[in-house]
């Protein structure tokens, strides 16, 4: 671990960092314009080309807004909630690749290097601990703030996470089983080969985890949206039923870490569903016909612009579907997601001890 | 001497949640000390390279097993600061003579330098060449091989032992006691 | 000083020292188990320690068995004090004391 080393741990950090920011400018602005365009009208059209800027102006209002903090609050935890929030969003996608690894001559000797945050040998599971940990923010904040709508809201959305990642993290066992391995990068790789279906390898067709396991795609999908509290499951944050849920005593800088957290966990759920259903980064990159500079920020390119299309499909059930009620929610949950979950990892364990032991009758 | 450092920081924010887990008056805040607990463990294991069983004490540990006592707290509704009364009086005066005892004796051997293997180099000190295990990589591959071919009873038995635990929880959750003089309970 | 594994096996007496005075000085139910919680995370402690002294593995499968085990008892033991809370409206396990006398 030399000096090279430390300096590219840290331009990965930053990139990441700054990434991850400009990202979620980016996907306020990409939501309002999209849901605008739903129900038939523009959307913010005057801060900057295409109203692009509407972020950040929101933002710096959201900056510059007086901080209003309740007599009853619990200070400590209602400081340290929203950084409890923020924090889990930022580090799960530190484990995402989003382009090829390429090698450069650094310091002498060339280096591989992983355009990834962290290639953990249990970067799957690292994303779900990471998952459980952003629970704690929104029942913290829901019960420091010392009055009962937060405190409802607060552990109403504790109870719908919970519930909803046991069915994220059953429905990406079946993908762990197939591929072979936890490591993110490796799943990656198995994607990139052409398509395997029943033994033939089929030309022109990439072998995506989506074709062969769509219904885990589907939970795992379902289940993100909940996790991530979006419609239709954003009964907990919802201003008509609850007075905005566990937020509501919260304003200024502090709300905005909740809604950047929001946002940013979007984002990184999506990036998970694209690198474990959809191939990550893979995508053709003609190397021989561009040169090396296009053909290597290609890849990059491609892991966009599928975030981009499950993001919009985010979008796209936001404008479109009501909102669940929580009964409702929480029965889909645990009487449909969960066993179904179950049903389909019994199939796919049961496909591939066939394939591997052959006839258990012969 | 990254180990050192990561060992006294993280010793450091173990004992000192610890420690805020036993003394805080505000059971939610006891809760968060404990959570400081678990995560500076976690970050022990991947030291010693036990990776899966890190990021299952996040999952499990820190991620349900505190969340449940952070719903029962705030449904018992102890989110007051306790009342200190001790039913038995000599409670409290024993349980701390008791551990001062224990510390004087710990520091007097340490003291008397008769402790020397926490603060010595074993090796070192031995003379002889001992070849020192490597210690094993607690990967997934590593462990679920272990798990299927060595300690398969055992697992098993642990997938019964957690069905029993969901009944059990269940059950208790839903009893309702019967009395027999009134008879307006069992209109629920 | 190199950190030897002995280290992290005072460390982890400590956290069952710090536990135990827990259990025995508090009156609250919920406290008492926490600190129960917290002598089976200095166990846990050990045991991977040790596996890593030693050179396998048996050490974290053990860890693995205590997680799990934990995580069972966890849940029916909050389930019998949520009982316990619900006929009497006390967590202080000194009002428990109907077998007395």
């Amino acid at each position: 671990m030399d000096g090279w080393d430390f300096i590219l741990i840290v331009i990965r950090v930053v990139v990441i960092f700054v990434m991850l920011m400009i990202t979620t400018l980016l996907l306020v602005w990409f939501e309002r314009k999209v849901v605008a365009d739903m129900q038939d009208r523009i959307g913010p059209a005057r801060a900057g080309p295409w109203g692009m800027l509407q972020t950040l102006a929101d933002g710096m209002k959201l900056f510059f807004k007086e901080q209003i903090t309740p007599r009853k609050v619990e200070f400590g935890l209602y400081i340290a909630a929203p950084i409890l929030a923020t924090i889990p969003a930022f580090l799960i996608f530190m484990t995402v690749p989003f382009g090829r690894p390429f090698t450069l001559n650094l310091g002498g000797e060339p280096r591989e290097i992983l355009l990834q945050g962290a290639d953990l040998n249990i970067g799957l599971l690292f994303i779900l601990s990471m998952s459980s940990i952003a629970v704690y923010a929104v029942v913290l904040a829901g019960w420091s703030s010392g009055s009962k709508y937060p405190l409802l809201g607060g552990v109403r959305a504790t109870a719908q996470a919970i519930s909803y990642e046991a069915a994220l993290g059953l429905s990406v066992i079946p993908v762990v089983m197939y591929t072979g391995s936890v490591q993110l990068s490796e799943i990656v790789e198995f994607q990139r080969a052409n398509l395997q279906f029943l033994g033939n390898v089929v030309p022109f067709i990439p072998n995506w985890n989506l074709f062969l396991l769509a219904p885990s795609f589907v939970i795992f999908f379902i289940a993100a949206v909940a996790e991530t509290n979006r419609a239709p499951f954003d009964l907990v944050e919802a201003e008509q039923e609850l007075v905005g849920g566990f937020h509501t005593e919260y304003s200024g800088l502090r709300f905005a870490l909740f809604f950047l957290a929001e946002y940013i966990n979007m984002f990184t759920m999506s990036a998970i569903a694209v690198t474990l259903f959809m191939g990550g980064w893979s995508g053709p990159t003609w190397d021989g016909v561009l040169p090396a500079l296009i053909s290597g920020v290609l890849p990059t390119f491609w892991f966009f612009a599928k975030v981009v299309v499950l993001l919009f499909v985010y979008v796209w059930l936001r404008a479109t579907l009501p909102r669940l009620r929580y009964d409702q929610l929480m029965e889909f949950g645990w009487k449909r997601l969960i066993p179904g979950a179950l049903a389909w990892l019994m199939i796919i364990a049961v496909v591939l001890a066939w394939r591997q032991f052959g006839n258990p009758w012969s | 001497m990254v180990e050192l450092i990561l060992f006294v920081v993280l010793s450091t924010v173990v004992i000192g949640g610890a420690l805020s887990m036993i003394l805080g008056r505000n059971p939610v805040y006891a809760a968060m000390g404990m959570l400081a607990t678990l995560f500076g463990l976690a970050v022990i294991y991947v030291i010693q390279l036990a990776h899966f069983v890190a990021v299952v004490q996040v999952i499990v540990y820190a991620g349900a097993v505190m969340t449940l006592f952070l719903f029962v707290i705030m449904f018992i509704g102890v989110d007051k600061a306790q009342s200190l009364d001790e039913g038995l009086a000599w409670q409290r005066p024993a349980v701390l003579g008791v551990v001062a005892a224990i510390l004087a004796m710990v520091g007097g051997l340490v003291l008397s330098g008769r402790w020397e293997w926490i603060t010595a180099d074993r090796v070192a000190l031995s003379g002889q060449v001992i070849e020192i295990p490597v210690p094993p990589n607690g990967t997934i591959e590593s462990i679920g091989e272990s798990l299927i071919n060595r300690w398969l009873l055992p697992f098993e038995a642990t997938a019964v032992l957690l069905i029993i635990a969901s009944v059990g929880a269940i059950v208790l959750a839903f009893y309702r006691p019967r009395r027999l003089q009134s008879v307006g309970d069992d209109a629920e | 000083m190199t950190v030897t594994p002995d280290w992290y096996m005072t460390l982890a007496a400590v956290l069952f020292l710090i536990g135990t005075i827990g259990l025995l000085l508090r009156n609250n139910a919920l406290m008492m188990f926490m600190s129960v919680e917290l002598m089976l995370n200095a166990v846990n402690l050990t045991f991977v320690t040790a596996g890593g002294a030693v050179g396998n593995l048996d050490g974290q499968m053990a860890v693995f068995f205590v997680l799990v085990v934990a995580a069972a008892e966890v849940a029916v033991g909050l389930a019998i004090i949520v009982s316990v809370f619900r006929s009497r409206s006390t967590a202080t396990v000194d009002d428990l004391a109907e077998l007395k006398g």
